[in-house]
């Protein structure tokens, strides 16, 4: 520090500090509480803030697999969920790697990627019609598959823009010089440009598993029972139902929270470089 | 190797990424544009060509321009809110005290919450018989009574406004953070030599660096705000009384409720138009920003 700081900056700064922390964390850790306190305490007046005694059954309630029960609708819905990420996070990779490499090493093809990227700004609404009408036709509608195709429309774009990023990272000169030596294209590809921009693809995939974990606008259209419908759906069912119990609601949400805010916490920085590098330069 | 070869292996590579955007984007889009134009329903008949006629029932229905005003009144809100706070927050967490990097790490908590998740949980605060709000208020003696945050025109939207705030100030506050790492420390300490107090040292050092990535960030915002549906879906469907009915839900309402595909996707192609017009006025303040800030 070539600052000095006097000691009254130094409180307003801590206090500034708490104040932050605690806004932050003040709704997460009552979404917390909820899921841990017993029902009858979380309708007691005045409201008791912290579970006295910690009950641990509404997770396993939700995560049993008793017929009929909110376990078994939620764990077809978790699993739904983990389904469609996994293959539309996948499905959009296959796609976004060759594309994202040829546009880095091909600028006259920017053009391109610039309109798969301005969809982005097409409201889901816009295309929801045509798409519900083209799955029906295909049998597609209420189906895992159907949905992660769907998926795609907002994966896709958002995959190839982080990896042409990262390839742009990627001096094509290393390229060149193993061309000069008379690899292949593939061979180059294999052995240098792909363990190179590994980082970038994990992440990529990563995000992309994310943001197909949180759609819920296309999975509540397109889904209606539980062959198909995911963690989004089934929260917003239980939200807007007649649940007694608030701590369910909560648990669940806490469930579904965990892998975002584990994959977030540990993706913060390449997420941030990402958004900021690939959108000044456009 | 050849330009024109290169080129040719180039396509190739865009053409699976081309397929899909074309199945899944450009046929719909396209078929949506048909649909505007004519009064087909979502189930049964496809559709007599109508001509403009959705568009002009649309543009002069009450309930369009009052669905418009909320929607706006939404997205200047929430996200004015989230670029303030979010500036604030950045540049709290770039000063050195303790504790600074675990504030850095929660700030990611919020934004990584599902957006249904948050809903929901907002939802639970404000209820209006249990709520962690109506009780923290009275606890605090800041209130006689329980209030119906969420089922009185006159807060629902109010309410709807900070849960969004809630969840989606970090990003701008990552985005700025970043940005804010990026300013020469030389410069910094330059200015302050020359005698610069803190608000011209703002306005003249930091901000030239922050203005490009703040853009950024406003136009993400802006363009999520205009197309919000799942927080308002989720929190209070559209009420009471449609004082939180943004034009994502009316489009629902419209095509998939009343079933009237025709005039949903014409009011959908309106929302698109007015996220194009409102993208492009940004990206022509982008180049600016980043010009001036070189």
């Amino acid at each position: 520090m070539t600052e000095r700081r006097s000691v009254s900056y130094s409180i307003f700064l801590y206090l500034c500090a708490i104040v932050l922390a605690g806004f932050i964390l003040a709704p997460i850790l009552w979404l917390l509480a909820m899921s841990l306190s017993p029902a009858d305490q979380l309708i007691t007046k005045p409201l008791q803030w912290w579970p006295e005694t910690v009950d641990w059954s509404r997770y396993r309630h939700l995560l049993s697999r008793a017929d009929n029960s909110a376990g078994e609708a939620f764990t077809s819905a978790l699993a739904n969920s983990v389904t469609v990420s996994a293959m539309a996070a996948v499905a959009s990779l296959l796609v976004a790697v060759p594309a994202a490499w040829a546009v880095s090493r091909t600028p006259s093809l920017g053009w391109s990627l610039a309109m798969v990227i301005m969809t982005y700004m097409l409201p889901p609404v816009a295309l929801a019609v045509p798409l519900y009408m083209g799955l029906a036709q295909l049998n597609l509608l209420n189906s895992v598959h159907g949905l992660a195709l769907v998926y795609l429309s907002i994966l896709a774009p958002f995959t190839t823009w982080l990896m042409k990023s990262g390839f742009d990272g990627i001096p094509a000169e290393i390229e060149a010089a193993a061309a000069i030596d008379g690899a292949r294209l593939s061979q180059t590809l294999r052995i240098i440009t792909l363990p190179l921009s590994a980082p970038v693809i994990a992440t990529s995939v990563l995000f992309a598993f994310l943001l197909a974990w949180d759609e819920f606008f296309y999975a509540l259209l397109f889904t209606s029972d539980q062959r198909s419908k995911t963690l989004t759906v089934a929260i917003a069912d239980l939200a807007g139902g007649r649940v007694t119990d608030y701590g369910l609601i909560a648990t669940a949400g806490v469930l579904a929270a965990l892998p975002p805010l584990v994959l977030g916490t540990l993706l913060q920085r390449a997420l941030i470089s990402g958004l900021t590098s690939g959108g000044v330069k456009g | 190797m050849s330009g024109s070869r290169s080129t040719l292996r180039a396509w190739l590579l865009l053409l699976p990424l081309l397929i899909i955007m074309t199945t899944v984007i450009g046929w719909p889009l396209a078929d949506t544009i048909r649909l505007s134009f004519t009064d087909a329903r979502l189930v049964g008949t496809s559709g007599e060509w109508v001509g403009i006629g959705n568009y002009a029932a649309m543009l002069s229905s009450s309930r369009f321009w009052s669905t418009l005003a909320t929607t706006m009144w939404f997205a200047v809100a929430s996200v004015s809110l989230e670029m303030i706070i979010g500036v604030l927050a950045a540049l709290l967490v770039n000063q050195s005290f303790y504790g600074r990097t675990l504030l850095r790490a929660l700030l990611i908590l919020p934004w990584a919450l599902p957006t249904v998740v948050n809903a929901s949980l907002w939802r639970l605060i404000y209820n209006p018989q249990y709520g962690a709000l109506n009780a923290m208020l009275t606890q605090l003696g800041l209130a006689d009574e329980y209030q119906s945050w969420l089922g009185e025109p006159s807060s629902a939207l109010a309410a709807l406004i900070i849960a969004d705030t809630w969840k989606n100030f970090p990003l701008v506050a990552l985005i700025a953070l970043a940005a804010l790492q990026a300013v020469p420390k030389e410069i910094r300490a330059a200015s302050m030599v020359d005698g610069a107090g803190p608000i011209a040292r703002f306005r003249y050092v930091v901000l030239p660096y922050l203005a490009g990535p703040l853009m950024v960030a406003l136009v993400l915002r802006t363009i999520e705000a205009f197309k919000v549906f799942d927080i308002v879906w989720v929190m209070t469907r559209g009420g009471p009384a449609n004082t939180t009915r943004t034009l994502s839900i009316l489009v629902y309402q419209e095509a998939f409720s009343f079933q009237r595909a025709g005039a949903g996707a014409s009011l959908a192609l309106i929302i698109a138009l007015i996220v194009t017009v409102l993208s492009t006025v940004y990206a022509v303040m982008i180049r600016k920003a980043a010009g001036s800030a070189k």
